[in-house]
């Protein structure tokens, strides 16, 4: 079959690639243009561990065909932070041990990091429904929702003294 | 898991993706949010040759609402739908229904189009259609024309559009009265084990008009004609209430499989009826 042009901006660089039509995002990202944080888990839809932000939205990465995001502005967890200066939602997760395999840890990160965009002050309810398309199968969720509840009060303390200054 | 190979096309307009399939027939799809036919795709249970990304044709995109008359373009997502203030002000019953549609990604690019058009007896759409007596416009080689949510299905995955046809958009009149969608699944993600959506309106302790369409309890959705007849110009008590859930059941025909056999299914389904009929009833 032949290869199609794909062009995209991933973490704020211009990408582009050649590859055939049926290659799902995932394997684009990973395979061709080698940001490997998005992970394959199940690779049906459901666990969330290939899930980054396309266009400002949260979307798995497996069940979308490459030539579908053409054009489209991509974050995966290696944009939000790095290891000198973690994203708040990185360190509280070490903080608080939000993971223990690691495996699903970058889908949780990018599906939080846009939920707390969405819902900068949610309940410990909320967080669990706004993760809800993210499986982990060792931590019980409990340390996670953690993480996520401290980083999200992390943000808007940060996002306060923000305030402060500039007033 | 990869599928087999395809061509990409992504038209601008409307026309020229209906001459696309019109061109390749039933060797072409159209994909809108993908989240149902990726899968398949991936699985190889289907072979498509030719795909067809509506994604790049805006005139099917979005939520016009005029006095009581609402129209929803195909390609509006899920969460569009749950977000529109005004919609949700007209038709909560869609807010209701769409939040227990699988999880925050796939309501991200799930679309009502591909929701309904897909004709898969699992999904919630083609149910709340046929409770809001909603009519679907398809857009084909002979021009454009409106079929009934209640006269679209006809077996699992098999509709009355033709192979050259694209669903464009969906209308209805906005509800008046008590809503409810209850939907029993096994987890957040899951398809309906049983659902049920309500539409009443009461006055005076008597029902005055109503609607009632199941969700995954046959091999298409199932609109309750009969256990609406039942229902409408009775004082309501429990006794009608039980008379019109067993109406209800009676009406379904869900298959065994991994969500269980018939007759749990059929008991599942007696009580998402019985709870959607209270808790529409208390909201009118």
């Amino acid at each position: 079959m032949e290869k199609i042009n794909v062009s995209m901006k991933v973490n704020g660089k211009e990408e582009s690639l050649k590859v055939e039509p049926r290659t799902l995002l995932v394997h684009a990202l990973r395979e061709h243009l080698e940001y490997t944080g998005a992970h394959i888990g199940c690779s049906s839809s459901h666990c969330g561990a290939c899930t980054i932000d396309m266009n400002g939205k949260s979307v798995k990465s497996c069940t979308v065909f490459a030539p579908q995001a053409e054009g489209a502005e991509i974050l995966t967890v290696e944009g939000i932070g790095s290891p000198d200066k973690l994203h708040a939602l990185q360190e509280m997760f070490k903080e608080h041990h939000g993971l223990q395999c690691g495996y699903c840890t970058p889908g949780m990160i990018m599906r939080s990091y846009r939920f707390l965009q969405e819902n900068p002050n949610p309940t410990e309810e909320e967080v669990r429904f706004g993760i809800s398309g993210n499986l982990c199968r060792c931590t019980g969720y409990q340390n996670i929702v953690k993480s996520i509840m401290a980083a999200a009060s992390k943000i808007r303390d940060e996002a306060n003294v923000e305030k402060k200054e500039i007033a | 898991m990869i599928p087999s190979a395809f061509t990409f096309y992504k038209p601008d307009n409307i026309e020229k993706a209906v001459s696309l399939m019109s061109d390749f027939g039933d060797e072409a799809r159209v994909i809108a949010g993908g989240h149902s036919l990726i899968p398949v795709m991936k699985q190889r249970l289907t072979d498509i040759k030719h795909l067809i990304d509506l994604s790049g044709i805006n005139e099917i995109k979005g939520i016009e609402i005029t006095g009581n008359q609402i129209s929803i373009g195909a390609m509006t997502t899920q969460v569009e739908l749950i977000n529109n203030e005004e919609l949700f002000k007209k038709a909560p019953v869609i807010r209701e229904a769409s939040l227990q549609i699988a999880d925050p990604q796939v309501r991200n690019l799930g679309t009502i189009g591909g929701n309904v058009a897909n004709g898969d007896p699992a999904n919630d759409m083609p149910g709340l259609m046929q409770l809001l007596d909603a009519t679907y416009k398809l857009s084909g080689i002979n021009g454009v024309r409106e079929v009934k949510a209640r006269d679209f299905y006809e077996g699992a995955y098999f509709t009355a559009r033709e192979d050259d046809e694209i669903l464009i958009s969906i209308s209805f009149e906005a509800p008046s009265g008590g809503y409810a969608y209850e939907k029993q699944k096994r987890k957040i993600g899951d398809y309906a084990t049983a659902a049920a959506g309500v539409i009443i309106k009461v006055e005076n302790n008597k029902c005055s008009s109503a609607s009632i369409a199941l969700t995954n309890l046959s091999d298409t959705p199932v609109y309750c004609d009969k256990a609406v007849d039942i229902l409408v110009g009775k004082e309501i008590d429990n006794n009608l209430l039980d008379q019109v859930t067993k109406a209800c059941v009676d009406l379904s025909d869900p298959v065994a499989d991994q969500r269980g056999p018939v007759e749990f299914k059929k008991y599942v389904a007696g009580i998402v009826i019985k709870k959607a009929l209270n808790r529409a009833i208390e909201r009118s």
